[in-house]
């Protein structure tokens, strides 16, 4: 590795700011994510169509300058179609992630401040979570529970907690022999206190890479689930549940499968890149390796 | 290393035991009697009086769950009621499928993915790597049943190569049967290999910077010698990790892929089990699975053994 020169580098937002536009992971993600959340604030109130309107006499059509994407077997906009369906599929895994963090986060941040058999414990129970197929369980639990976009919300997030207790664990227990901590705690501070005001804004920076991460899985595993027909019921439009409409069609109308999928791979392409350019940016220790 | 061993198979043996807990627990906490769950509302009190007594419903919940566990580790996963035979018989016809496919699908993406991620370590920052580490960002983004909707069209209805769907079954032969698993096996190859690429190409980076790499390339030792004697062999860990994870989503994650391609897989068993509400069926799957990923888990434990001497003497 190369020596660097110690520079005096700008601090504060100039210095983020500045940053976020050198590096192209963290740029092209945040503007596909910007795009994508913009399409779904405008569905709330602009769709090209409404999404309810059956044209029978319209159905399956091909691309043309009145439906971009074409329609569906109803003689729904596909587009129109997208762009609602983008809400349903945002608000599954935004609120999943929210899951993970609210329960997982907490529990990570006792386990490292406790130590001993009450980490032991929770770190076994996690390791029971894990070896729990995931997909399978949010199956199992949307069909028991009955199907639509709540359950699979509950589904998706239960297997976030996990995830997030062994980041925030991992973060927490290597800071807790830091100085500043050591300090805190001979200031006679308590560990929750201390676990508030030292630990939880040093691992926020992990926390939400790692957010962007499981932002990303829960829209694959949303789509998995509406297409089995499990998340958001009809005519709630999600992108899923418009894949499996299109499979016994695509003789006829390949169009029908491309456009739902392309949404979903550029709105997970940009959380990932999103994502990976935050840990770049976040992470000296690999900013210095690229 | 017996000690290391016997530690990893302890805690396997209590991850099975909270997982059949879990299992057991959460069918027994569902609102209402399983009986009527599986009959559904429209059952008469005769059937429902007949199914519970079948499923030893009458006992007292800790004597059926010490019955269940008990079961299944003589190879006993109870009666199916909606296909009326054994479960582990219908187990059985269904793991000949998925497993292969699991097999097909590991092979594909590690002799795509392990070559693609050395080669770009190899070349970091260069055309290759930014194509190739490109090219992965996108398969992690694609979702496996959408790119097998994809291929069926390009395949089999384009092209005519090869049928969109169902298995003719191990009896029509090998080759038919191994057609039929290609493009499921491709549909769930790509995305993982991708993920596993990525990680090839991270570990072998940071074992590339390493001192004992630079003494080897001092003492004249060729580059192709240092990257897959020394940087492969080091940067195995985290590769590693990630195809025991791989192969158990594989079993289990197949659910979506086969309904996609109908293939009478462990997948599909189980998803038409919890719509039919056959819970005795999704119990013994459902635990199948959790122990196949126990075992995957202990196996990749050893293999870091094997791979990383270090690991056997802590240990």
């Amino acid at each position: 590795m190369s020596m660097q020169p110690l520079s005096a580098e700008p601090t504060g937002w100039r210095a983020l700011v500045r940053m976020a536009f050198a590096n192209r992971s963290f740029l092209v993600g945040f503007i596909i994510t910007a795009l994508i959340a913009a399409m779904a604030l405008v569905s709330f109130v602009w769709t090209p169509y409404d999404v309810t309107h059956l044209v029978v006499a319209d159905r399956m059509k091909g691309l043309s300058a009145e439906h971009p994407f074409g329609t569906d077997h109803f003689g729904r906009d596909i587009l129109s179609m997208i762009m609602v369906g983008s809400r349903n599929s945002i608000a599954v895994a935004l609120v999943a992630v929210g899951i993970g963090m609210g329960i997982g986060v907490p529990l990570g941040c006792w386990a490292a401040a406790r130590g001993g058999w009450i980490d032991e414990a929770l770190m076994r129970f996690n390791d029971v979570v894990f070896a729990f197929p995931a997909l399978l369980s949010a199956v199992m639990i949307t069909a028991i529970f009955g199907p639509g976009a709540i359950n699979a919300i509950i589904a998706i997030g239960i297997f976030n907690v996990p995830v997030f207790a062994r980041v925030a664990r991992a973060g927490a227990l290597s800071l807790w022999p830091r100085e500043y901590v050591l300090a805190a705690r001979a200031s006679g501070k308590g560990k929750a206190l201390i676990t508030i005001e030292h630990i939880l804004p040093n691992i926020a920076s992990i926390l939400l890479v790692q957010g962007t991460i499981q932002f990303a899985l829960g829209i694959l595993a949303e789509a998995g689930l509406s297409y089995l027909g499990l998340g958001a019921q009809p005519p709630m439009p999600s992108w899923g549940r418009m894949l499996f409409d299109a499979q016994t069609r695509m003789m006829v109308a390949p169009h029908l499968a491309i456009f739902p999928g392309l949404a979903i791979v550029i709105t997970v392409l940009g959380l990932n890149l999103l994502g990976d350019g935050l840990r770049d940016m976040l992470d000296p220790k690999l900013r210095r390796q690229r | 290393m017996t000690a290391f061993l016997a530690k990893r198979i302890g805690i396997g043996l209590l991850t099975l035991m909270v997982a059949s807990a879990v299992v057991f627990g959460v069918l027994e906490i569902l609102p209402g009697d399983p009986a009527q769950l599986m009959l559904g509302m429209n059952a008469t009190p005769e059937a429902l009086a007949n199914l519970r007594e079948q499923m030893g419903l009458n006992q007292p919940v800790l004597l059926r769950y010490f019955n269940w566990v008990g079961g299944m580790l003589v190879g006993d996963f109870g009666r199916s009621f909606t296909y009326s035979s054994p479960v582990i018989d219908l187990i059985a016809e269904r793991v000949v499928v998925s497993l292969p496919l699991a097999v097909i699908s590991l092979i594909l993406s590690t002799a795509i993915a392990i070559p693609v991620g050395i080669f770009s370590a190899a070349r970091r920052g260069k055309a290759a790597d930014t194509v190739s580490m490109g090219a992965a960002q996108i398969g992690v983004a694609i979702p496996n049943f959408w790119f097998a909707l994809l291929l069926i069209y390009v395949f089999a209805v384009w092209l005519r190569l090869v049928s969109s769907g169902g298995f003719p079954g191990w009896n029509a032969g090998i080759w038919p049967g191994i057609k039929a698993l290609l493009l499921p096996a491709v549909a769930l190859a790509l995305p993982q290999a991708a993920i596993l690429a990525r990680v090839t190409r991270s570990a072998m980076l940071e074992v590339l910077g390493e001192d004992y790499i630079r003494t080897a390339r001092a003492k004249g030792m060729p580059r192709r010698t240092v990257l897959w004697r020394h940087a492969l062999r080091n940067a195995m860990i985290p590769v590693l990790t990630i195809l025991g994870l791989q192969f158990a989503f594989l079993l289990a994650g197949t659910i979506i892929i086969e309904n996609v391609f109908y293939l009478p897989g462990l997948g599909r068993l189980v998803f038409q089990a919890i719509t039919q509400r056959d819970l005795i069926v999704v119990e013994g799957v459902v635990m199948l699975l959790v122990a196949s990923v126990v075992v995957v888990n202990i196996i990749v434990d050893i293999l870091y053994a094997v791979v990383d001497p270090r690991l056997r003497i802590a240990a």
